[in-house]
């Protein structure tokens, strides 16, 4: 996946010399998770630099250089490094356009690495898609693999809207095969059946797809299996149209429970699809707990694709929600 | 149940050191075969994730530990082993907190960046660059507030001092003229990058200028004079005099995490640092005024060497962290 994105930086910025790239050690060291390599050979000194670690002073640099006609690509090394810089983020960049009655743009894009299961902790290991729902003026996608990588960073670039782009980091070396050119760039807002089925329709982001997909290959019921792809806008009619050929929605997140993104789906899909449901939404997430450190309990803490087919499967059989395993814990 | 030892107490191995020249000699040693086991570990493949080291970096936490009290506070970073090893966490608390096991110091919940001891003024490491040196005013504004004479210290890279937290807390502590210590390992990287590709100012005493702070610049290769220095500051702090900014110049010989190679440095950099070693030059010096001999450092050398094979082997055997453990403290009672 690591490649998709540099490939994806680098065919933007072929085209469009306004692009520009700078954050910690993406210039001379090529990434700390390789997704710049070699950006600085080919492109110069000129449009990939490296900062400080300064993510107040770097990305509020990014505001201004997008408002006045640069198109800056930006790497927050780790998603919680965001929380130093969080007033450019949803004060500043998300608010410029409004603010100047439609009259400044803000073209710019925040790559972050995101997620659990490499063992760094609990200040290293969140998602935190949390922090940006729901901010009007941000746009937020969340990468799955190497090809929708690929296609939501392009599709990043060329907006003029700040955009979030979300890298799970377990998927940084996972390989997948891409098309490198126009016709693989995703538009923002869309998502994707990877898989079809009958009996549910399992809703993933990011890190849990692969997580639904493998769930859903053993499992002995039918999923439709989508990544869902964009939070900021997401793919209503996708979701309802699926939802109504299914009858069931199950959203697997990598997030604690409260405060999830699938709330928000959740609560869409039964204002409009009540009738169609057969079953209520089944939210399958993590503990409201940190990350923990050891790899057993941070394998724990992330839902299994053994969990969900056991959740999945209880949901059909018996038409209510099933407990978490957390909740006598809880 | 067994009784802890009173001897391997952290409290205790913080006490050993103020008072004994030779036990910082062996803390040092401690520290660094400590670090070269993580290493290891990692390189078997019995830890995932990842981790920074420190070696070479030894003076600095031994003198910040000798001369300070267990009733001080620290705020550290994520480079922390060394800090947390001087300032008395044993060995095993270290190695099976790396190991995501229930004998570490967090119970194998936090790993190698989140180390913590109340018991010796520890708060739990920072993995934020730049989130502790705040939080140290804030530890320092309660002594001051409290009337006591207790000091706080934050620990950082250089790296740390082109973030904005850095920068709002020298002022904090200077306006409030608070007992804080703010001590920067100088190691001449920040991650990758070298100091004067990211920092204005490559002597980062400099920065005390701007918040009329006093400053002091040290090699952080002689663990005496860095202990001389940080006395200094720990005097002006309890008495009221205020704040200090101390610049240990140091390095580190290994890269910024596990995954570093460190090929950014120039070729005879490291070879240069090395024969400035802080364990090397501690012990010669302590041989040359007769405190120890050369078979002494030799026997202390290999003691340690047999210490920390036992603390390995009582890490690896201690359970990993529990489930319910994981739900334990999310909130205060």
């Amino acid at each position: 996946m690591n490649q998709a994105i540099t490939r994806a930086i680098a065919d933007e910025m072929e085209q469009d010399p306004r692009v520009i790239v700078f954050g910690e050690d993406v210039a001379v060291a090529e990434g700390p998770f390789k997704t710049s390599e070699g950006l600085l050979a080919t492109f110069g000194p000129l449009r990939v630099r490296d900062t400080p670690i300064s993510e107040t002073g770097f990305l509020g640099a990014a505001v201004g250089a997008a408002m006045t006609g640069l198109r800056p690509v930006t790497e927050i090394m780790f998603i919680e490094f965001m929380g130093v810089a969080f007033d450019q983020v949803v004060t500043e960049a998300a608010l410029m356009h409004y603010l100047s009655g439609g009259r400044f743009e803000v073209p710019m894009v925040i790559r972050a690495s995101v997620g659990s299961g490499l063992g760094f902790g609990c200040q290293h290991s969140q998602t935190l898609e949390r922090w940006m729902l729901g901010t009007p003026g941000l746009k937020l996608a969340v990468a799955s693999g190497a090809r929708s990588a690929y296609g939501l960073t392009r599709a990043a670039i060329r907006d003029n809207n700040p955009v979030v782009i979300l890298e799970p980091r377990s998927l940084y070396g996972e390989r997948e095969d891409v098309d490198p050119g126009e016709q693989s760039i995703i538009e923002l807002g869309t998502a994707e059946i990877l898989r079809e089925g009958a009996d549910v329709t399992v809703l993933t982001l990011g890190q849990t797809v692969r997580v639904g997909l493998e769930a859903a290959e053993s499992a002995s019921w039918s999923g439709e299996v989508m990544d869902l792809r964009s939070l900021m806008p997401w793919d209503k009619k996708a979701v309802i149209d699926s939802v109504r050929r299914t009858g069931h929605l199950v959203i697997v997140e990598e997030n604690q429970y409260t405060g999830g993104w699938g709330t928000e789906i959740a609560s869409h899909v039964m204002a409009k699809a009540f009738s169609d449901l057969q079953a209520p939404v089944l939210r399958i997430t993590a503990p409201d707990v940190p990350v923990p450190y050891g790899l057993a309990l941070e394998q724990r803490f992330l839902p299994s694709p053994e969990y969900v087919t056991e959740q999945v499967a209880a949901l059909l059989a018996t038409k209510t929600a099933p407990e978490p395993w957390w909740e006598e814990f809880a | 149940m067994s009784q802890p030892d009173a001897k391997n107490d952290p409290v205790q191995r913080r006490l050993e050191l103020s008072s004994n020249p030779v036990s910082r000699l062996e803390r040092m040693m401690e520290i660094r075969l400590v670090e070269d086991r993580i290493q290891d570990l990692f390189a078997q493949g019995l830890v995932s994730g990842t981790t920074h080291t420190s070696q070479g970096q030894e003076a600095v936490a031994i003198a910040l530990a000798s001369a300070t009290r267990p009733t001080d506070v620290v705020c550290c970073t994520y480079r922390g082993h060394g800090v947390a090893l001087a300032l008395g966490i044993k060995p095993e608390s270290v190695l099976g907190e790396v190991l995501g096991r229930q004998i570490g110091c967090m119970g194998g919940l936090g790993g190698s960046m989140h180390l913590s001891d109340p018991d010796i003024g520890l708060l739990p490491t920072f993995a934020i660059v730049g989130a502790g040196t705040p939080v140290a005013v804030g530890a320092a504004l309660q002594f001051a507030t409290n009337q006591t004479d207790g000091v706080a210290v934050s620990v950082f890279g250089d790296g740390a001092t082109n973030i904005g937290g850095f920068h709002e807390g020298l002022n904090l502590a200077a306006v409030w003229n608070l007992p804080a210590i703010f001590l920067c390992e100088n190691n001449l990287y920040g991650e990758y990058s070298p100091i004067a590709t990211t920092t204005a100012v490559t002597d980062i005493t400099k920065r005390a200028l701007a918040y009329d702070m006093a400053a002091e610049t040290v090699d952080g290769q002689d663990v005496d004079a860095v202990l001389a220095t940080i006395e200094r500051a720990v005097d002006r702090a309890r008495s009221g005099a205020g704040p200090t900014l101390i610049e240990a110049k140091t390095y580190r010989y290994v890269g910024h995490s596990r995954s570093d190679k460190a090929t950014y440095r120039p070729e005879g950099e490291l070879e240069q640092w090395l024969a400035r070693d802080p364990i090397e030059l501690f012990a010669a010096k302590l041989v040359a005024n007769g405190e120890l001999t050369e078979e002494g450092v030799q026997t202390i050398r290999q003691h340690q060497h047999d210490l920390i094979d036992v603390a390995a082997q009582t890490a690896l055997a201690s359970p990993p962290g529990s489930i319910p453990q994981m739900f334990a403290h999310v909130l205060a009672p």
